[in-house]
């Protein structure tokens, strides 16, 4: 049972084959005898999953959501009402909030099921899940190497059937590049198409909430049921949610496909490379028009990415001091200023000091035209080379990561590799488009790789029918790591 | 090129507290970043407009309704400090130091 997908498990419901309940109780199984290996999850939900279950086969309909009595994992990021949010960080590792994010709200009225909350890097900020205070997350396909991250909780969970979906944040590869790892489907959307209310906010005008799959079936699913206008969240705008699976199963015959060259220049792992090609030429004989096009900014988006994103970044932690929630110090202070110092000290990760160094310094007196306003600029001209190429082509076909899942430990000393390995991310996050990492083949070394696609803003629709294509034209999606 | 009382400095503002080590390691990869992202030098960004929202929303309001959202207790209850007539006491913020 715990092979489904997401759309198969919902009809199964409803035909009765099985219940809510024992949907639950298997992934629940499955996280017990494996989740010591794989570590996808913080929390376990055990007795409240059980309780959803039963009350989700209580109140089924015909017409219920395709997401009641589903098991879910959600990223240790979304506030859930009284289950521990921690995003993963000492600083707030016994917060239990009294509200859910407008997110879970959605899902809870849906009929969720939550079987637990994921492991994730320190605030979303890393590329591996290495920065958890948890511990990291093992790849799936691989036990010695990472996940990727931030979201890799979610994606591992997903990749080794420990949830049927699960959520994650994106703000310049968080979902796409764990995706990519784990060989999952994971959808970034257009900035503000999914409320980030009661979500903990890492870089204000680039985070994204969005769903791990294990098909583009599921992804169109899960995001019609959550995305859309919110009042508690003033930038998501008033654009109407389609369904999004009237774009699933048609051709794509004709249809435009940019190759930004950009993407294919050096730095990518060569078996990479050549899962990439045969992934393009496969969208060729699906009867896609495919031309090489330009970005010309490209090689500037990563560091307007690491010196907006810190700047971002530092304001939003500055709330993060131990008082109204959080941890206290553990010593004997004298004073506030004292008490700030080492709430912080003891409770943020290298990764958060790092970054927040770097926010504050390019943030700082003299330095803010230099810095900041010269990043926003940039990305203003990465913008404008998107919106450009979109005039000439429907979609972008692109690499997710130009290396497959990698060792852990191997970057860790080195943080600015590890940024540069965002380098086919962070672009469309500047330019708040959205985009989507599906599962396209293997390293010899049997390590997914994935293909992304990225569409204009407000598109998913399109992205969704470009990866449903390619999908079910292929078996990618379908192969499972061994456990 | 930061030095080790610059990074200091910079933790002081961002009220973290660095040991010894930890600001030499830091400067280290914290001019390493810097370093990187001097390559927006090489940009030509004259009259060329910030972006700071991306889908082009701009002053957006709303009724100003007021609605309950958790209760008071709910709130104050995060807390690890002691609560006194619905307030966290804390440290004291001004000292003779």
């Amino acid at each position: 049972m715990i092979e489904l997908t997401l759309a198969q498990a919902a009809e199964g419901l409803r035909k009765k084959e099985f219940s809510s309940l024992e949907l639950t109780k298997s992934v629940l199984e499955r996280m017990k005898s494996l989740d010591s290996q794989v570590h996808a999850y913080v929390e376990t939900c055990e007795d409240e999953a059980l309780k959803q279950a039963e009350a989700a086969d209580a109140s089924l309909k015909e017409d219920s959501s395709v997401l009641h009595g589903i098991p879910v994992g959600l990223k240790d990021i979304f506030n859930t009402k009284g289950v521990r949010t921690t995003c993963c960080s000492n600083i707030i590792k016994d917060f239990v909030p009294p509200y859910d994010a407008s997110v879970v709200s959605k899902l809870r009225d849906a009929g969720m099921v939550m079987v637990g909350k994921t492991n994730m890097d320190e605030f979303a900020c890393g590329s591996s899940t290495e920065h958890s205070c948890f511990g990291v997350t093992k790849n799936p396909w691989d036990l010695d190497r990472v996940a990727g991250g931030s979201s890799g909780g979610s994606a591992a969970a997903v990749a080794a059937d420990m949830a049927y979906y699960s959520l994650g944040t994106d703000t310049g590869g968080s979902i796409r590049q764990p995706a990519s790892l784990c060989g999952v489907v994971g959808l970034k959307v257009t900035y503000g198409r999914v409320s980030r209310s009661g979500v903990t906010s890492m870089a204000s005008s680039w985070d994204t909430i969005g769903p791990f799959t294990k098909t583009v079936e599921d992804a169109a699913l899960v995001l019609k049921e959550i995305a859309g206008h919110d009042r508690r969240d003033s930038t998501t705008p008033k654009v109407d949610v389609p369904d999004y699976t009237k774009n699933l199963g048609q051709s794509i015959q004709g249809l435009k496909v940019g190759l930004p060259k950009e993407y294919f220049g050096e730095g990518i792992d060569p078996e990479v490379r050549k899962v990439l090609d045969e992934a393009i030429s496969q969208l060729k004989s699906l009867g896609a028009e495919v031309k090489e096009v330009s970005l010309p900014s490209t090689k500037y988006a990563v560091a307007v990415y690491y010196v907006a994103m810190p700047a971002e970044l530092s304001a939003n932690l500055a709330r993060f001091d131990g008082i109204r929630y959080g941890s206290k110090p553990k010593g004997d202070v004298e004073d506030m200023i004292d008490y700030y110092f080492q709430a912080r000290s003891e409770g943020f990760g290298d990764e958060i000091k790092r970054r927040i160094m770097i926010g504050t310094y390019v943030l700082s007196a003299g330095y803010y035209d230099a810095y900041y306003k010269k990043a926003q600029q940039v990305r203003t001209l990465i913008i404008q080379d998107f919106n450009k190429v979109f005039e000439e082509v429907d979609v972008l076909a692109t690499p997710v990561s130009p290396i497959p899942a990698f060792k852990i430990g191997e970057k860790a000393d080195d943080p600015l590799s590890m940024y540069l390995a965002d380098v086919f991310t962070i672009p469309s996050s500047c330019a708040g488009v959205p985009a989507i990492s599906i599962p396209c083949g293997f390293t010899n070394q049997q390590l997914p790789v994935g293909l992304q696609i990225i569409g204009p803003q407000f598109e998913e629709g399109k992205i969704l029918q470009v990866a449903s294509a390619y999908e079910q034209s292929t078996e990618w999606h379908k192969q499972r790591p061994q456990l | 090129m930061l030095s080790n009382e610059e990074v200091q400095h910079i933790a002081k503002l961002a009220r973290l507290g660095l040991k010894e080590e930890e600001t030499k390691k830091f400067a280290k990869q914290l001019n390493d970043i810097l370093d990187y992202v001097k390559l927006l030098e090489e940009v030509d960004t004259k009259d060329v407009p910030l972006t700071s929202q991306v889908t082009g929303l701009e002053n957006v309001s709303r009724e100003d309704n007021v609605e309950r959202f958790c209760e008071k207790d709910e709130l104050l209850g995060c807390t690890e400090l002691p609560v006194e007539r619905d307030q966290i006491r804390v440290k004291p913020v001004i000292t003779e130091n």
